[in-house]
């Protein structure tokens, strides 16, 4: 059986596959080569930011130096990593809470709830972030922490996917701890929060890289420049140093290079969610 | 056994049921409560930051609101302000051309790229990794990057245009241009993702299929469109779903556009989410802003229902 499928496999197809296989590499390396370029140019003085070589010839970390100098990125790469994390840790205990009472418990009214956060699905957030610019600023949420991370915190995605992860989960456990007597906070906080952990672990870097790269929202709500996150940071920069390419590159690959790092330490856990989740 | 014995028995047995229904029924409204409170939360917060803004959107659309917070009702007066404002209709027609040519681009080179990688193997798994990468980096630093690429003249991108004879385009300067370069950078941009469902989709088609086409002498192509394109139908209905969602109104377009071209060259790349934007935060124009956001909301709302649809009620998997 084996050998049936690998004689015409491997021989009859050989060539093919083996330009198949050169085409995908060459397409692969052209599509980090735009990264390559940005991390290039960062490295390079102002008299050959230009120049077609991707390895600087006088390789340099002055503008590096010069963005955290000029610019208080610190504290932007502070706040964006305060306000993502926040946002994190809150969306995924209450969207566990929530995805685990829709799967599990019982009670009136409980189809037409997830009905209706499925509704707001597809809503992004282009589309309602003038009402809702209104709405935050009518609560007084204007230039304050609680109007970057609140907001963010509710999606519907993140219940959809605890609670069908729920869904698959054995009864047995939690029916054995209900005749102990054990209350449903018990139940949540010590069995089913545990079990949940590698889907918990999985959505909170989706989570964590979305909030960390998201702009539209903090750039509507934080016109105060010490509540500014990176990605508001870096556009300002740009529109302050029009072309200084070397320093505007310098601040992108600051930016960046957080989530690139978390990628090549997480990428299996990141594709595999998206792959059987379906939706970022 | 005696009668009255017989009797007290029953009533003892009646009267540990009721203790037991009363018991039951004190448990279940313990199950009510408890449902109720863990929703709570999201269902708080859905409530008042997606779902309010949207109903929001619908009754601010019938004012005009001006710098200073005051508010006019003008009923109907937005929309049908909408229907002769040029720049509206020229961002519908942006928007439009942008759907039109980004989803079968995603849908073409998602599948390319996922049929390119499905085989299981070392290179697979680090091509794959590679393809995704980019959707790992904001959008702002996504725009800047290829700004840079594409700098008018000395650009690196630039001159192999102009090395190869195309002349000296001004890829974000010129019309002609502007929105190709748009489509072009999303579609790099998000192809991994498309990648990934795809992936998804294939892992699911019964590997029996091939090989009893392959006993039956059917080649690779012939494989594709009577085996893999038809058994991924659920997974296309999604992929052309979702990407046509990302299109009309995906904060991506938005951020991208917001770096680079600001609507502009002559309008050419101003979609509708980024000319509501500016009406409100530039103009100040908050009304007329939520009249032409409830337009998209609408859409949005039966695009939701027809997902529901397809996917038997939020279940997203594609058996």
């Amino acid at each position: 059986m084996p050998d049936a499928s690998a004689f015409d496999g491997s021989t009859a197809l050989r060539p093919a596959r083996l330009a198949l296989f050169l085409a995908t590499a060459i397409a692969a390396i052209s599509t980090v080569a735009p990264l390559l370029w940005m991390v290039s140019t960062a490295l390079k003085g102002p008299d050959e930011v230009f120049d077609m070589n991707l390895v600087p010839e006088r390789p340099t970390l002055d503008n590096l130096l010069y963005v955290f100098t000029k610019v208080d990125f610190l504290r932007f790469l502070w706040n964006t990593f305060f306000v993502s994390s926040t946002v994190t840790v809150a969306a995924l205990f209450f969207h566990s809470m929530a995805g685990y009472a829709l799967a599990r418990l019982r009670f009136p009214g409980r189809e037409a709830i997830f009905l209706a956060m499925f509704s707001t699905f597809l809503i992004s957030l282009p589309v309602i972030v003038v009402p809702l610019f209104m709405l935050v600023r009518a609560l007084g949420m204007l230039d304050s922490y609680v109007g970057l991370i609140v907001p963010s915190i509710f999606n519907a995605f993140g219940i959809f996917l605890l609670r069908q992860f729920y869904l698959s989960v054995p009864r047995e456990l939690e029916e054995a701890a209900l005749i102990d007597g054990a209350g449903y906070w018990r139940i949540y906080w010590s069995i089913i929060l545990p079990i949940s952990r590698p889907i918990l672990s999985a959505l909170a870097i989706l989570f964590f890289l979305a909030n960390w790269n998201a702009f539209l929202w903090p750039l509507t709500i934080a016109s105060d420049q010490k509540l500014w996150l990176v990605q508001v940071a870096v556009a300002s920069f740009r529109a302050q140093y029009v072309a200084s390419w070397n320093y505007i590159m310098a601040a992108s690959t600051v930016v960046a290079l957080p989530t690139l790092v978390l990628f090549v330490i997480f990428q299996r856990q990141i594709m595999e969610s998206i792959k059987t989740g379906g939706l970022k | 056994m005696s009668v009255p014995a017989l009797k007290s028995a029953a009533q003892g047995a009646s009267a540990v049921s009721a203790r037991r229904r009363r018991l039951t029924l004190s448990m279940e409204r313990r199950e009510w409560l408890a449902g109720y409170l863990f929703v709570a939360p999201d269902a708080l917060g859905l409530l008042t930051f997606v779902a309010a803004p949207a109903f929001l959107a619908l009754a601010l659309g019938t004012f005009q609101v001006d710098g200073f917070g005051g508010y006019q009702f003008v009923g109907l007066g937005n929309y049908r302000r909408m229907l002769a404002d040029p720049l509206f209709l020229q961002s519908l027609r942006v928007t439009a051309i942008y759907v039109v040519a980004l989803v079968p681009c995603l849908y073409v080179v998602g599948l390319a790229l996922a049929l390119a990688v499905q085989r299981p193997s070392l290179a697979s798994s680090v091509f794959r990794s590679l393809f995704f990468m980019p959707q790992m980096v904001s959008l702002v630093v996504v725009a800047l990057v290829w700004q840079v690429l594409l700098v008018d003249k000395i650009g690196l991108l630039t001159r192999a245009a102009a090395f190869l004879g195309l002349g000296h385009i001004s890829w974000f300067g010129d019309p002609t241009f502007s929105l190709a370069v748009i489509v072009f950078i999303s579609v790099w941009f998000l192809m991994g993702f498309y990648m990934l469902i795809f992936l998804g989709g294939l892992q699911d088609i019964p590997r029996e299929f091939y090989d009893a086409a392959k006993i039956d002498g059917a080649g690779p192509i012939a494989c594709f469109f009577h085996i893999t394109l038809p058994l991924l139908q659920p997974t296309s209905f999604f992929i052309l779903l979702v990407s046509t969602v990302t299109a009309v109104c995906g904060s991506q377009t938005f951020d991208l556009i917001y770096v680079t071209t600001k609507g502009g060259p002559a309008n050419s790349t101003s979609l509708t989410t980024f000319y509501i934007y500016q009406t409100a935060f530039e103009f100040g124009d908050y009304g007329y802003a939520a009249a032409m956001a409830s337009v998209l909301i609408v859409i949005l709302m039966a695009l939701t229902f027809v997902l529901f649809l397809i996917t038997r009620g939020g279940r997203f998997h594609y058996a």
